[in-house]
This record gives structure tokens, C-alpha cells and sequence, in this order.
């Protein structure tokens, strides 16, 4: 899998900082992520994972120093242009953040309405996409009747809908038992094999075991490289 | 059906309370307003069709000569404004007057002398029956030598048009004080929409939504406000109307003036203008909100 790796960097960060007041969050990060490189963030909870995530599709903006996305340097997007940078993301949440009024079909579609897809395109995707995480018969279903496994495959499927290049996973099996854990990791490593680059933050050190990868550790803010598993 | 009409149709369906109560206020706001409207457009034909029949009545000195009659004439016909002076002697204006008695035109017969004077009946061309243009010429009138007395009937009705523009005045500030109760009950329900589905708001953001198309959705749920309220509160100005219209005595309404409804401009203007108080409602709530 290593070995098809494309080596350019998809996204480069440059002695990033995140302060929030006194308190340093992301302390002098640099680090590149290769394209359709497989990557673990690790740490334990409050180490600063999810914060780089976030400044990642700019949900936070840096306090010092660059990042830079596919070529584009976050720091000079016009925020009208933001939703353009978060179509290149795929973003999984530990809590989903599915719209708890929608069904299974409307959220995933929510992506391709919100680029101006066509509404035939957006049905024959929305369909395949929920074929492939194994939710074809819950279209019509709401997220507070789906079980956690159930509502983080949709959350995945409204992910990867849009064919994004890169895929953030923040903690995307916080909250799941082990067999629906390895349904989600067997589902990124899909989207992975077919192109895209996956970033993951988690504490869980089990699963980064199992899938392999390389792993950045992060600690009290600080970054420090681990050797590829 | 695009995703935001979808998407604004669901909104209302969800929110059917606080729509329902935005909807009544503008109809309210509209029905009010547009009642002064159709006040102000009857009253104006009404004074129209008043100021149309203007005349001046010159009443003679008893002891001018029939012989400067048609002298003056001559004069009052020249006087700019005039479009035609009728000579009425006091014979024909006794016999007119018991023409109009009828069956009280005895009473008349035992008079020794006519009481009544010589007169000139002055109509004024169309286009110069302005107060000012009356009152100038009953003034030139009054100056004639021959002249006792000028009268012209609707005197009152420059009074009347007095009350009549300050009234005009109270209406549009009414309106206007309507229109800004509307756009702020608007602003509120989006703005309590919007609280209510903020994470939706902040989870439509994450995936890439633009604000154009988080917006959308409440442009069209103001729109859609907007046009129910304008035509609710018209339905019900129009019903009023009818029985308003119904008990209205016939003579009254007949003959030189009808009272009628809003005109078609008049009705498509209130519709848009219900419409544009709905999204100027959604305008400021969103400009608020998504700044935020």
C-alpha cells in the first residue's frame, strides 16, 4: 500500500501555532501529509488533535505560522471561499454531526446539493455511496433510529460523497463497539485504496495497530514523529 | 421543487406556530394599511368628482341695468379660467326655484317682489379648477363694480381637502410604523428559527455550504411569509369591503362616483411589498446571524 503512495505533500504545515489566550494548544508544528498517505494522529485527549484537525478546513484559524492545502496557503482564503477549501475535505466526526431532521438519504446528499449538483446526479451518487457503506435500506431513516456504527457509515458516505482528495476522521470509532470500529476502518481503508489521503486522529493505540500506517504522536501540544507501523 | 423551496416549505411545517403568528401580523399590518389605501383612493375620487362640478355663482346689484349685462358678460367670459358665464335673470331664477318646490310653489305666489337677484353661473375649465385658481377668480368676480356677492359651493371642500391631506400624512406614518412592527416580527421568527437549527447551520457549513445556500431557504420562508400575510390580509380587506360597500345607500354611490376596491397596480404593489417586509425580516436576521 506504501509503495503506491504518491510522495508529494497534500498538505504541508509550517511551524504552525494555536494559541487559545495564554494557553498554547499547537505548539511549532511541522509536518507534512502525503498524498494518499494512510495517517494516524495520535495522543491522548486535550494533546491537540482535533485542534489541527480544525485548522485543517479552517473551523479555527492559526495563530502563527502556515498551512498549506493541495497548493493553497490557508492563511489567504477570502472566507467566501471557505466552503470551496472544505469541498476538497471529507470530514468524519466522533459525534457524527448528522442533522438529526433529516433521513439517511438528505444528509448524505446535503453535500452534492450544497456544491449545485444536479438532482439526478445527486440521486445516482447518494445511492452508490450508501451501497458501499452498507446503508442502502436506511435511506429513509432518521439518525436518532440508527445505532452508532449505523449513523458514523453515514456519516462516512456524506464524507467521501463528493470525491474529496483528502479524508479527516476525527476519533471515528470513539464510540463504537469493536465490530462496528472495524466496519469504519475497513470503510476509510476502501476510500484509501481508491485514491484518497486519510487522516486520523485518535487516542486509541489498539486500532493504530491494527490497521498500520504512519503515525504522528502528538503530546501536550508538540509533536513528536513515530516510526511507521 | 429546488432543494431550498423544499427546505422552506419544511421549515414552515415545522415551525407552524411561529409562522403562523408572523403571518398573521403582516396580514394585519397589510390590512390596515391597505385600508387607509382604500380609504384614500375613494375619498380622492369622491373630491374629484366634487372638485369637477365647481361653479361660481356672481350674484348682481339689484340696481344694475340690463343693459351692462351683456357688457359683463363679455368681461367675466374673458377672465382667464372660464370656460362658459350663463346670465340667470331673477325671473328664471324664481321660476327654477318653483320648478324645484313643486307642489311648495305656492307659497312663493304671494310675494310682492322678487327677492331674488340677477346672477351669472361661471363654470371653470378643466384644467384650472385649482383652489387657488378658484379663489383668485371669485376674487377678480367680486371686484366687478356690478357684483354684490361671490359664491362658490364647495368652498367647504377646500376644508375638507385640508383634513383630508393631514389625514394622508397620519396614514403614511400609521403605515410605515405597520410595515417596521412587520419586518421586526419577521426578523425575530427567522432569527428564533435559526437558534433552533443552529447546528444544522454550523453542520451545513463543515460540509461545505456556502451562506448563499444556508440562506436561501430563509429568503424564500420570508418570501413565502411575506406573499400569505399580503394576501390574507387582502382577502380580508376585501371581505370588509364588501359588506362595507353592500350597506353604502344606493344614491350615494351612484350616479358621479362608485366606490371600488383596490386597483390592480395598487393590489400587485401591497403583494410585493408584503413580500419585500418579508425578506428585509430575513435580511437583518441573517446578516446578524451568519456574522456571528
Amino acid at each position: 500500500m506504501i509503495d503506491s503512495e504518491d510522495k508529494s505533500a497534500i498538505i504541508r504545515l509550517f511551524h504552525v501555532y494555536r494559541n487559545y489566550g495564554v494557553k498554547h494548544a499547537l505548539i511549532d508544528i511541522t509536518l507534512d501529509i502525503f498524498n494518499n498517505e494512510f495517517l494516524f494522529i495520535s495522543g491522548p485527549s486535550g494533546a491537540g488533535k482535533t485542534t489541527l484537525l480544525k485548522l485543517l478546513y479552517l473551523a479555527e484559524p492559526v495563530s502563527d505560522g502556515q498551512i498549506l492545502v493541495d497548493g493553497l496557503n490557508l492563511s489567504r482564503i477570502p472566507r467566501k471561499n471557505i466552503p470551496f477549501l472544505r469541498r476538497k475535505f471529507g470530514i468524519v466526526f466522533q459525534d457524527y454531526k448528522l442533522i438529526l431532521t433529516k433521513t439517511v438519504y438528505e444528509n448524505v446528499a446535503l453535500v452534492l446539493e450544497a456544491a449545485g449538483e444536479k438532482r439526478r446526479l445527486i440521486h445516482k451518487k447518494v445511492k452508490s455511496v450508501l451501497r458501499t457503506v452498507g446503508m442502502e435500506q436506511r435511506l429513509n431513516s432518521l439518525p436518532p433510529s440508527l445505532s452508532g456504527g449505523e449513523q458514523q457509515r453515514v456519516a462516512i458516505a456524506r464524507a467521501v460523497i463528493g470525491d474529496p482528495n483528502i479524508i479527516l476522521a476525527d476519533e471515528p470509532t470513539g464510540s463504537l463497539d469493536v465490530d462496528a470500529a472495524d466496519l469504519v476502518m475497513d470503510l476509510l481503508k476502501k476510500f484509501h485504496t481508491r485514491g484518497a489521503t486519510v487522516v486520523i486522529a485518535t487516542h486509541d493505540k489498539a486500532l493504530i495497530h491494527k490497521t498500520g500506517g504512519r503515525v504522528v504522536h502528538l503530546n501536550e501540544g508538540r509533536l513528536q514523529v513515530t516510526p511507521e507501523i | 421543487m429546488t432543494p431550498s423551496v423544499k427546505r422552506a416549505i419544511q421549515d414552515i411545517r415545522q415551525n407552524r406556530f411561529l409562522n403562523a403568528v408572523t403571518i398573521i401580523t403582516i396580514a394585519l399590518s397589510i390590512l390596515i394599511v391597505s385600508a387607509f389605501a382604500l380609504f384614500f383612493i375613494n375619498t380622492n375620487d369622491l373630491m374629484n368628482a366634487w372638485k369637477r362640478g365647481i361653479r361660481i355663482m356672481a350674484y348682481l346689484k339689484p340696481e344694475t341695468p340690463q343693459a351692462e349685462i351683456p357688457e359683463l358678460k363679455k368681461k367675466i367670459q374673458n377672465m382667464y379660467g372660464v370656460s362658459e358665464a350663463r346670465f340667470i335673470s331673477k325671473e328664471d331664477a324664481l321660476n327654477g326655484l318653483k320648478t324645484h318646490m313643486k307642489r311648495q310653489s305656492s307659497l312663493l305666489d304671494n310675494l310682492r317682489e322678487n327677492p331674488l337677484p340677477d346672477t351669472f353661473e361661471i363654470l371653470m375649465i378643466a384644467s384650472s379648477q385649482s383652489w387657488e385658481r378658484v379663489e383668485m377668480l371669485a376674487a377678480d368676480i367680486e371686484k366687478l363694480s356690478q357684483v354684490a356677492e361671490v359664491e362658490y359651493g364647495q368652498r367647504w371642500l377646500e376644508r375638507f381637502t385640508n383634513i383630508f391631506n393631514l389625514f394622508r400624512l397620519a396614514g403614511y406614518a400609521l403605515g410605515a410604523l405597520f410595515f417596521m412592527a412587520a419586518i421586526f416580527f419577521v426578523a425575530n421568527t427567522i432569527r428564533l428559527v435559526l437558534y433552533s437549527r443552529r447546528e444544522e447551520v454550523e453542520i451545513m457549513r463543515l460540509v461545505g455550504a456556502a451562506d448563499s445556500f444556508i440562506k436561501m431557504p430563509f429568503y424564500i420562508e420570508g418570501l413565502i411569509q411575506g406573499a400569505l400575510g399580503g394576501i390574507i390580509g387582502l382577502a380580508a380587506l376585501f371581505v370588509i369591503f364588501l359588506f362595507v360597500s353592500s350597506n353604502v345607500p344606493q344614491d350615494f354611490s351612484t350616479g358621479f362616483f362608485h366606490i371600488r376596491f383596490l386597483p390592480l397596480p395598487v393590489f400587485v404593489a401591497v403583494i410585493f411589498s408584503s413580500m419585500f417586509v418579508g425578506w428585509l425580516g430575513c435580511y437583518l436576521s441573517l446578516k446578524q446571524y451568519l456574522k456571528s
